[in-house]
């Protein structure tokens, strides 16, 4: 299936953006097709690479990198909600991108699903 | 792109001012317009508050944005509905909104949510 992601909610804060990870690396695993993953609402910072949590947590948006690196993932940043929070080009972690919310309509008309995390 | 429109349906259930989801939402029902895509939105819940006439958000020191969803009707985004049970949780009629919208009760909202290609909750 052709599936896209969209996150809604933040790092840490929210479990969503870890269900979002898990459930897309299965789904990869799976053979499914990730169309896009698209970081919307308090889910843009998830994209920063400047988050540093301790030595012994998950680390979100480089767990993130590491899975579109291996698997060629489209993770999409919204821009206007990424500069409401402070987000750019600066600080996103490596594999994010900032696009704007004509990237999430087109996932939703070209894939077979959308599935949301938060909110 | 396929050939039918993909029926997109918004489901708006944040109330309006304590969080930014139904802003932000909007805003997304706005850009999708410009996809002539076959679009609706189902207000449910608190939702139905972001609605309602006579928001005055000056105090709270934050843009209002009640105004907005008089465009819509200009981006042809004519497809709303109220869940009517909502309606009257709150004590509100249709009279009460600020744009025209239909009352479906909980039965219809779910049928019409079935027959989304895709949902975006907010």
């Amino acid at each position: 299936m052709k599936l896209g992601i969209l996150i809604e909610e933040g790092p840490y804060n929210h479990l969503a953006s870890d269900s979002a990870y898990n459930f897309t690396a299965a789904a990869l695993e799976k053979g499914h097709e990730i169309t896009g993953v698209f970081f919307y609402n308090d889910g843009v910072i998830n994209s920063t690479g400047i988050m540093d949590p301790p030595q012994d947590d998950r680390h979100i948006s480089k767990r993130w990198s590491e899975l579109a690196k291996k698997h060629n993932l489209d993770l999409i940043v919204c821009i206007a909600a990424a500069k409401r929070r402070g987000i750019n080009d600066d600080v996103l972690a490596e594999g994010f991108r900032i696009s704007g919310l004509g990237q999430l309509v087109e996932m939703a008309i070209n894939g077979d699903k959308l599935i949301t995390f938060g909110a | 792109m396929s050939e039918e429109p993909t029926k997109m349906m918004f489901v708006m259930r944040k109330p309006p001012h304590g969080s930014i989801y139904a802003y932000e939402g909007l805003e997304v029902v706005l850009i999708a317009a410009g996809f002539e895509q076959d679009i609706s939105m189902l207000f449910m819940g608190d939702g139905v508050l972001s609605l309602k006439k006579g928001q005055d958000t000056s105090e709270l020191g934050i843009k209002g944005f009640a105004k907005t969803y008089g465009v819509l009707e200009g981006y042809d985004v004519e497809k709303i509905y109220v869940e009517k049970k909502a309606l009257d949780d709150f004590g509100l009629t249709l009279d009460d909104l600020i744009i025209d919208a239909e009352a479906v009760d909980s039965a219809t909202a779910m049928k019409l949510m079935k027959e989304q290609h895709v949902l975006f909750p907010f």
